[in-house]
């Protein structure tokens, strides 16, 4: 009889766990990775598996040799891989990913001490630790799925040279459209029928998951909102366009915003854990935004504006931290 | 081993200034971006490292101690000038390369250091040899690091390309990023193979004396295990001799001690 059962607190625990969050998040990626595949062609779709595996045999690799639990249940890895794939486009070669899936779960992740001890989203410090290495191939969005999945090409040579090789028609950038002082169309940007990587370009599809995670209360609202609200006062106060509106939402719906603010920004374990500090950390990642796009040499800057903030996390943590119940907060003289 | 042999030994092994001490960051991270460089870097240092200590040494008991520093970095700041002086006459390639960067050995922490730690207290041949390992020390792990960082961020070691046409270089290897990946990855690898350096002991074993930080390598700078290496071995020796067991466990090793049994109860 197990009467006077003496344990720690918390006493009262809820069914869910970090693998059912982890696995709501990659259902909610779905319909933007869908999309992606669907109009990128069907190297978008090797791409991301090469991606997810990749992340998901470096942990079961790394965990088996440094004699650790093996963690495949939650999900994790496969949500970086997933997230990392998003952020390529579609016509690299199938190397990149392997290289930047070992980076973000081997010295991002596993060796600050695995999931919740690192201190910055994996699969963005992968991106933009590919975009430092092979900027010309990780800003080639050359290539739409109509040109490519019709093209027949050898596996040796997409393996290698990436469907970027075979056949493409140019397209810019939504954002750099913007950047260079045109107008892009905006429904094709809402609906996802622009250049970009291949988790990007659809705000409809992204939207449409991150209503998931709200209404599963996977994620809040707080992140997410301040930072686009930023981006945009941003853009009003120094895009020099004034209240344009085709620019305000050009910079809202364009570049890797949407996806970084719903998805990445609000990674429990690199954003901050205290309601004030999340609108904080939501107002700094637009402001960040806004220079890298407006002011900066290229013209998006959501993946270096997010890992930078993650950095600040701990800062703004220590800032915002609320005073406990009956504890009276000590003044500083 | 004889104490002048042990000297050059300890400089390039057991107290590495890039690997184990981690000290002269500054240039370490930021002229290797290829193997001359650090070449070049580490034997100006060391040239520098080995007339400091010299002189040093030899002044030891003529400098006041409370003017110590300044004393020093006059003259490290002298040896500096002559060396560049020196680079500019015979290899301006080099000089041109490493540019800010050799003025700036005049506040390196290897000089500095080891004047402060060891040939101001030493006598003249011990610290020339120690300057000696110390910048021998510094060649070699500045060498590694930069051969790793040109191999991985422009495919070539010394200016030759080793590796094959197809291999697309690792931009970020040879930018200030690439630097700390690499002085960190042949960090672990070093304390992985080197497990009985000085700051890596793990108990005491046969006929060796405890460390008295207890092992705490996350805390210490390097430097405390050099003088607490020091106090115990004079405490070891004042034990054989007999003359007083009381000085034998001195505060440094108590609180070490208790450090760690601190942390067993905390894994428990």
């Amino acid at each position: 009889m197990d009467l006077f059962h003496v344990s720690a607190s918390p006493h009262t625990r809820d069914t869910v766990t970090t693998g059912r969050i982890m696995a709501d998040v990659a259902i909610a990626l779905i319909p933007a990775s869908a999309f992606g595949v669907y109009y990128f062609g069907l190297n978008a779709l090797v791409v991301l598996c090469v991606s997810m595996l990749t992340c998901v045999l470096t942990e079961y690799l790394y965990e088996r040799l440094m004699k650790k639990a093996h963690t495949p249940y939650e999900c994790s890895a496969l949500v970086t891989g997933l997230l990392l794939g998003m952020n390529l486009p579609a016509g690299v070669p199938l190397w990149i990913p392997v290289i930047g899936g070992v980076f973000a779960i081997l010295v991002v992740k596993q060796l600050y001490g695995g999931l919740g001890h690192n201190f910055m989203n994996p699969a963005l410090a992968a991106r933009c630790f590919l975009l430092i290495c092979f900027a010309g191939r990780m800003t080639d969005f050359e290539v739409t799925g109509l040109a490519a999945s019709g093209a027949s090409s050898d596996t040796a040579n997409l393996i290698l040279n990436g469907a970027a090789g075979i056949d493409g028609i140019s397209g810019a950038t939504p954002l750099a459209v913007l950047k260079a002082g045109g107008s892009p169309e905006l429904f094709d940007m809402f609906f996802g029928y622009t250049g970009g990587t291949i988790g990007e370009t659809s705000a409809l599809m992204l939207l449409i998951g991150a209503a998931y995670l709200l209404i599963r209360r996977v994620i809040s609202i707080r992140i997410p909102l301040t930072y686009i609200l930023t981006v945009v006062i941003f853009a009003l106060c120094f895009g020099g366009r004034g209240f344009d509106g085709a620019y305000l939402l050009g910079q809202v719906l364009g570049g890797g915003l949407l996806l970084g603010a719903f998805f990445m920004a609000t990674d429990y374990v690199t954003s901050p854990i205290t309601p004030a500090g999340q609108i904080v950390f939501g107002a700094l990642l637009g402001i960040f935004t806004g220079i890298f796009r407006i002011f900066g040499g290229s013209a998006e800057g959501v993946s270096y504006a997010i890992i930078f903030c993650n950095l600040l996390v701990p800062l703004i943590e220590k800032a915002t931290m609320p005073a406990a119940f009956g504890v009276r907060r000590r003044r500083k003289g | 081993m004889n104490k002048y042999v042990e000297r050059v030994y300890n400089g390039i092994i057991k107290e590495n200034p890039t690997f184990v001490l981690m000290l002269g960051m500054c240039p370490t991270l930021a002229v290797t971006t290829s193997a001359m460089n650090g070449i070049g870097m580490g034997l100006t240092t060391a040239a520098v490292l080995v007339m400091s200590n010299m002189l040093i040494s030899m002044l030891r008991k003529v400098i006041p101690d409370k003017v110590r520093m300044p004393a020093f970095i006059v003259v490290v700041a002298s040896f500096v000038t002559i060396v560049q002086f020196l680079l500019q006459a015979y290899i301006p390639s080099l000089n041109e390369s490493l540019g800010i960067y050799i003025p700036l050995i005049v506040v390196n922490c290897i000089i500095l250091g080891r004047a402060e730690a060891y040939a101001s207290k030493n006598p003249v041949v011990l610290s020339i040899l120690d300057g000696l390992g110390m910048g021998l020390g510094f060649t070699a792990g500045l060498t590694l690091i930069d051969a790793f960082r040109e191999l991985l961020g422009s495919g070539s070691v010394f200016g030759l390309q080793v590796m094959p046409d197809s291999y697309e270089p690792l931009t970020i290897f040879i930018l200030a990023p690439g630097a700390f990946f690499v002085l960190a990855m042949l960090t672990a690898i070093q304390n992985k193979l080197k497990l009985k350096s000085a700051t890596n002991k793990e108990g005491p074993g046969e006929g060796e004396e405890r460390l008295a930080c207890g092992g705490n390598c996350a805390q210490c700078s390097g430097m405390i295990c050099e003088t607490n290496h020091d106090r115990l071995k004079a405490a070891a020796d004042a034990a054989r001799e007999g003359t007083g067991q009381t000085i034998s466990r001195t505060g440094t090793a108590a609180s070490g001690r208790s450090r760690r049994d601190a942390d067993g109860r905390k894994e428990e």
